[in-house]
């Protein structure tokens, strides 16, 4: 039976009809609201490719039912800044040039801006810690661990979330 | 000045650059993005040869419609070989229009000079730029090699860090890899995969996968090639997953547990020859000393698995592909299609960092084989995970012994590397084939048992030979055609374990010597730019102001090193790591100095020097392709684990100065030195020689065991 699910994205209300109330949120942001910056990395919860925030914690959103999201707030990479107007983070990562392929970044940047939230003065370990849910394949660990160091004291010192 | 062999190969100017839009320049280039920064260089080195600013130029890139044929992105060899032949192509260019300028002027070229694409004489801006004189210089010319790059004195931009241009895309979120592309009328597909070649299909339990589906999907099927397609990639991907237990085969083969050890090469018939130089009289009767090193099965494990889209409208075919190499892909298609090359364009998109061959190439079959029986449908085939990791090409496994005679001192002075492995060449268009081919219909013959050339830098002899001076060395190569898995390219080929027996070996010469082991290197190397990155590296670790080996509580502390120069003839890296070993090993440090010649973008040399060091810890801390699982292999992050975050080591890195104006290969520099340098500082630690990888910490603890 299709269902009708409301839910927030980046600060936007939107409806979706799917087919099944279990249909998984990566599915829905990708082809449905096509809304692509959150990648499919194994479906199995195992990568954080697919990291998104739903009401400030991170998710992988690949098994993640749509309806479990109905009334929330999901934000995506997408909802975090743009080239005019970048977040702290994606600023620091394009510093640091923190990427090579860049397939992992959108989950990794997402669960960074989670540590943030609720640790804003996280040691090197802590992010270290905290991202032991996203593989990099590439080895770009140690530029990304910086650059979330430097965001971090960007967005101590006032920097807007 | 020669031609630079990828130049002569594409020689006519106007397939590498052009004019047409008024103050822009298109720049193209055979080789494609993977996530090393291969376009943001070919910009710099086109900035830098025209004189004109880095913004004004666009790179097209890896279209078989639109850009030099350069093969494959592979082997390191986009800044050796294809830069340098963009740099010709660039230099010609300015050449001719300098030379139009200079006859419309009345003066000679040598008065003239560009400045961001304006032409001035003797320092004042004249009337003409490239895009006014653009009708007049015709660059459906093939080039000549007439005019020589600028002297790496005169660089300005070649040579400085500049920020990659694909980086902002992939932080922002936006569609870059070809997994995000969506054309109207888009099918999603799932291809459920034939075991192994020959295997044939069996009955279909077509009910139950519709069930699992929950939505519309069809069938696409011919001979043994058996697909899903829908509108809803929800309901393709759930039929697919129902599939692999509800769609029964004939002929099934499984590799054994017995075959996921690099012994098992030993007992196969394998096809022989030798490489080098026969042993002199002189090492003849002299104390010799041999050892033997293996390493298992690696898969490239790429973050994400294959994608590809096709489209088959109007008898064109159009794929889209993550592939390394879109000329040898269209070719293997055509032979799989019975279409002629000239009906198929083969576009290269960005995906998951491959690190070789990986399923790209297979997808994009996939994505060819249904879209031509679906005309008008653009068909997005993606793998499943556990299709990657089951199907993907895997990196051989090698057994390396390595034997020398030895001098008074110690020293080797005749050396053999006696190889044992499957092949590194499984690229369909080095004569090897589609996973799709073998299923459907009139499959090709098996593909004859080939490796690299040398001439290519060698498969499983690739940094076979060590760079120490010695009497004689030669390379005994044994290619095992028989292999459990399916195998090709994994970033390094074999210099991988290769270097990590030869280091290894050294290192067991210098303890047997009682020397250290840097100073046992220095003393039979004479090459001074191997000397130089060895003693960088010596000195940015410390080296002889720390005690090598030491106790601090209950973990045991050490250093190793490892160096190469990549395939002999690329950049020269050396390798420090400082680790502990308690139950396993963690890595704590790396050191690194590296001489990749002419590096045309710094950072992201540095980069891709610590992206090999850390994906080589990866391999030799943890990876292993097993088959002894109730999968019968990898399926996933679990059966396949690799380095976390937490697990990632501090690693400084250094390029050490070069003249010269060639760049070196980079991408694959570390990858064999890292793993020498954990093996000789694990050895080290645990005063015992551990000469098998993985370094797991089963495997470790049997080896303590057997002491």
């Amino acid at each position: 039976m299709p269902q009708t699910v409301a839910f927030t994205v980046n600060g936007h209300a939107v409806e979706v009809v799917v087919p099944h109330d279990d249909t998984p949120l990566l599915d829905v942001l990708r082809n449905h609201l096509r809304l692509t910056g959150t990648r499919f990395g194994c479906g199995l919860e195992q990568c954080g490719c697919c990291i998104v925030l739903i009401d400030g914690a991170p998710v992988k959103s690949c098994g993640r039912a749509i309806a479990s999201v109905a009334g929330r707030n999901v934000t995506t990479i997408e909802g975090l800044g743009t080239p005019e107007k970048p977040h702290p983070l994606q600023q620091a990562f394009l510093e640091e040039q923190a990427g090579q392929c860049g397939y992992c970044l959108s989950g990794i940047v997402i669960s960074a801006k989670a540590l943030l939230d609720r640790n804003p003065a996280p040691t090197r370990a802590e992010i270290a810690r905290a991202l032991d849910d996203n593989l990099c394949r590439c080895g770009t660990h140690n530029r990304i661990l910086r650059a979330i160091e430097k965001a971090a004291v960007r967005l101590r010192q006032g920097g807007r979330t | 000045m020669t031609l630079p062999s990828i130049l002569a190969d594409n020689p006519r100017l106007d397939r590498w650059l052009n004019f047409a839009a008024a103050g822009k320049v298109e720049v193209s280039t055979g080789r494609v993005e993977l996530g090393q920064g291969v376009l943001t260089a070919m910009t710099q080195i086109a900035a830098e040869e025209l004189d004109v600013a880095f913004e004004r130029i666009t790179v097209r890139s890896g279209d078989t419609d639109r850009t030099p044929n350069e093969g494959y992105t592979a082997g390191s060899q986009s800044m050796q070989a294809g830069s340098v032949a963009l740099r010709a192509a660039c230099a010609e260019t300015r050449a001719l229009f300098l030379e139009e300028a200079a006859q419309r002027l009345g003066c000679a070229a040598a008065e003239l000079l560009v400045r961001d694409g304006r032409i001035l004489r003797n320092g004042e801006a004249t009337q003409f730029d490239y895009w006014s004189l653009a009708p007049a210089v015709s660059l459906a010319r093939e080039a000549t090699g007439s005019a020589p790059p600028k002297a790496a004195a005169d660089y300005a931009v070649v040579g400085r860090s500049a920020a990659r241009i694909d980086l902002p895309a992939k932080l922002f979120g936006e569609a870059v890899f070809v997994h995000d592309m969506i054309l109207d009328g888009m099918a999603h597909a799932r291809v459920v995969r034939q075991p192994n070649r020959g295997a044939a299909l069996g009955f279909i339990d077509e009910a139950a996968i519709r069930r699992a589906a929950r939505g519309s999907i069809s069938f696409v099927r011919e001979s043994d090639f058996l697909a899903i397609v829908g509108d809803d990639e929800t309901a393709v991907e759930a039929a697919a997953a129902a599939a692999v237990d509800r769609v029964h085969w004939r002929g099934v083969e499984r590799p054994s547990a017995l075959q996921q050890e690099a012994n098992w090469l030993l007992q196969r018939p394998s096809i022989d020859r030798v490489i080098g130089a026969p042993e002199p009289d002189s090492a003849r009767g002299l104390q010799s000393y041999e050892a033997t090193y293996t390493r298992g099965h690696l898969a490239h494990a790429s973050i994400a698995p294959s994608c590809a889209l096709a489209l088959y409208r109007d008898g064109h075919l159009t794929v889209w592909t993550h592939c390394q190499g879109v000329y040898p892909l269209r070719a293997a298609l055509s032979r799989m299609l019975k279409l002629d090359a000239s009906a198929i364009s083969v576009r290269h998109m960005q995906g998951p960092g491959c690190y070789g061959h990986n399923g790209a190439d297979d997808a994009a079959a996939d994505a060819a084989a249904i879209a031509v029986r679906m005309p008008g449908r653009p068909i997005r085939a993606r793998w499943r995970r556990q299709e990657e990791f089951a199907f993907e090409p895997v990196s051989p496994a090698m057994v390396v012994k390595v034997r020398a005679a030895l001098d008074a001192a110690g020293h080797p002075v005749d050396w053999t590397t006696e190889i044992w492995s499957g092949t590194h060449q499984g690229r369909p268009g080095g004569g090897a084939t589609l996973l799709a081919a073998e299923a459907l219909p009139d499959p090709p013959p098996v593909p004859a048992p080939i490796d690299v050339p040398e001439a290519a830098g060698g498969g499983a002899t690739r940094n076979g030979e060590p760079l120490y001076d010695m009497a004689a060395k030669r390379i005994v190569h044994h290619l095992v055609p028989e292999v459990p898995r399916r195998t090709s390219a994994l970033r390094s080929l074999g210099a991988m374990p290769n270097i990590f027996a030869l280091e290894s070996f050294i290192d067991e010469l210098a303890e047997r010597a009682k020397q250290d082991p840097i100073a046992f290197r220095l003393a039979r190397l004479s090459d001074p730019r191997a000397r130089r990155v060895i003693e960088r590296a010596a000195k940015m670790a410390n080296w002889s102001e720390t005690e090598v080996h030491a106790n601090r509580g209950k973990a045991l502390f050490a250093k190793g090193i490892g160096f190469s120069q990549y395939k002999n003839r690329a950049a020269y890296a050396a390798v420090i790591v400082e680790l502990e070993v308690e139950e396993s090993i963690r890595l704590l440090r790396a050191w690194c100095a590296a001489d990749p010649g002419l590096a045309v973008n710094p950072d992201a040399v540095i980069n891709q020097l610590e992206g090999g060091i850390i994906q080589s810890a990866s391999w030799v801390l943890k990876e292993h392709v097993r088959f002894d699982n109730a999968s019968g292999g990898p399926v996933d992050w679990e059966t396949y684990p690799v380095l976390r975050f937490s697990e990632v080591p501090e690693i400084a890195i250094e390029l050490v100065a070069s003249d010269s104006d060639l760049p070196l290969g980079v991408g694959e520099a570390t990858a064999g030195p890292t793993a020498a340098a954990i093996g000789n500082a694990a050895s080290r630690a645990l005063g015992i020689r551990l000469r098998d990888l993985p370094l797991t910490r089963e495997r470790i603890m049997t080896k303590l065991l057997a002491q």
